[in-house]
C-alpha cells in the first residue's frame, strides 16, 4: 500500500500518525521540537520575571492589565485545543469530513483569541504609552507575549494550510502525521498560554 | 509492528472495538477539559477576590493550578498517557529541566 493512497475502514491502521517511518519520524522529530520550545519560552519567562517591575515610570502591570479580556482569551485558546482533540477523534475514526470541520473550527478559535491580542496589545499602546521600547518591563512582556501570539498565527496559517492542502485527497498514511504534529502543535501553545495567564496576567494583578 | 498493520484488512469487529475505545478516550478528554475550565475559575477567582487569600498564598498556589492544568494538558490532550511516549516525555522533560533551571538564575541574578 503507498502512503498517498486514500484510507479506508479496512486499511486504516490505529495510529495513522505512526503507521509509516515518516510518520514515527515526524511524531518524535516534533516532540524534540517541543523540548527546545519549552527552554525557548521559559528563558523569555525568566526575563520577563526579572524585569517586570522595571517599569520606568511607566504603568505597572496592575494598572495596565485588565482580567476580563484575559479571560475571554484564555477560554478561546482552552475550548480551541478541545476542538483540535475532537479533529483527532475523528481522525482515528477515519471521519475526514469531521476532522476538518473541526480543525475549521479550531482555526476561528485561535483566530478570534489573537484578535482579542491585537486589539490588548493596541490599547496599551494608545492609552497608556507602553511600548516595547517604554521600558524594560515593556520589552520582557511584548517579547513573551508577542512571542506566543506569533507561534498562534503561524499555527493558524499551518492548520489553515493543512485543511485547504488536502481537502480533496481525504486521509492517507502521508498526511495523518502532518495532522497529529499540527494538532500537538497547537495544544503546546495552549500549554504556554496557560503560563501566561497565570504568570503574566493573573501574578501581575497580585502585585 | 504498526508499520505491518496497512497490510493486513482490519476486520469490522477490530473496527468496532477500536471505535468504543477512541469514545472511551474522547470521554477522557472531555472530563479533563472540564477540569481544565474548573481550575482556571478558581485561579481568576483566587485574584479577582484578593481580600479572600493573602498573597503570599495566591501565588504559590495559582502556579499550582497551572501545573496541574498542565499534566492535564500534556498527558490527555497530547497523549503522553499513551504507550511509546518514552522519547517524547525524555525530550521534554529535559526541556523543562534546562528551563527551570534557566528561570532560577534569572531570578537570583536580579535578586542578589
Amino acid at each position: 500500500m503507498q502512503a498517498e493512497e486514500r484510507l479506508t475502514l479496512e486499511t486504516l491502521p490505529a495510529d495513522p500518525e505512526k503507521a509509516t517511518l515518516e510518520g514515527k519520524n515526524k511524531f518524535l522529530g516534533f516532540w524534540l521540537f517541543l523540548g527546545g520550545e519549552t527552554v525557548l519560552f521559559a528563558s523569555l519567562f525568566g526575563t520577563y520575571l526579572a524585569l517586570k517591575n522595571s517599569t520606568n515610570g511607566g504603568p505597572t502591570t496592575q494598572e495596565l492589565f485588565e482580567l476580563p479580556i484575559v479571560f475571554a482569551a484564555t477560554m478561546l485558546l482552552l475550548t480551541s485545543s478541545l476542538t483540535s482533540v475532537y479533529a483527532m477523534y475523528h481522525m482515528k475514526n477515519l471521519k475526514f469530513k469531521q476532522m476538518q470541520l473541526w480543525l475549521i473550527v479550531t482555526v476561528l478559535l485561535g483566530a478570534a483569541f489573537l484578535g482579542l491580542e491585537i486589539y490588548e496589545f493596541h490599547h496599551y499602546v494608545t492609552h497608556f504609552k507602553h511600548t516595547i521600547k517604554s521600558s524594560a518591563f515593556g520589552s520582557a512582556f511584548y517579547t513573551l507575549v508577542g512571542t506566543h501570539g506569533a507561534h498562534v498565527a503561524f499555527g493558524l496559517l499551518w492548520i489553515s494550510a493543512l485543511i485547504l492542502r488536502n481537502a480533496k485527497r481525504g486521509l492517507t498514511l502521508y498526511n495523518a502525521p502532518k495532522y497529529y504534529v499540527a494538532s500537538l502543535y497547537w495544544h503546546f501553545i495552549d500549554v504556554v498560554w496557560v503560563f501566561i495567564f497565570t504568570v503574566v496576567y493573573l501574578m501581575g494583578m497580585v502585585g | 509492528m504498526a508499520s505491518k498493520q496497512p497490510e493486513i484488512a482490519n476486520s469490522k469487529v477490530n473496527i468496532e472495538y477500536r471505535r468504543k475505545k477512541n469514545a472511551e478516550d474522547m470521554k477522557h478528554q472531555v472530563i479533563s477539559f472540564a477540569l481544565m475550565i474548573f481550575l482556571t475559575l478558581i485561579a481568576f477567582l483566587a485574584v479577582m477576590y484578593p481580600k479572600t487569600f493573602d498573597p503570599l498564598f495566591t501565588v504559590p498556589f495559582i502556579i499550582l493550578l497551572a501545573v496541574v492544568q498542565v499534566i492535564f494538558q500534556l498527558y490527555y490532550f497530547m497523549h503522553m498517557s499513551h504507550k511509546g511516549h518514552e522519547a517524547p516525555a525524555l525530550f521534554l522533560y529535559a526541556g523543562i529541566a534546562v528551563g527551570f533551571l534557566t528561570i532560577l538564575t534569572f531570578m537570583l541574578l536580579m535578586w542578589w
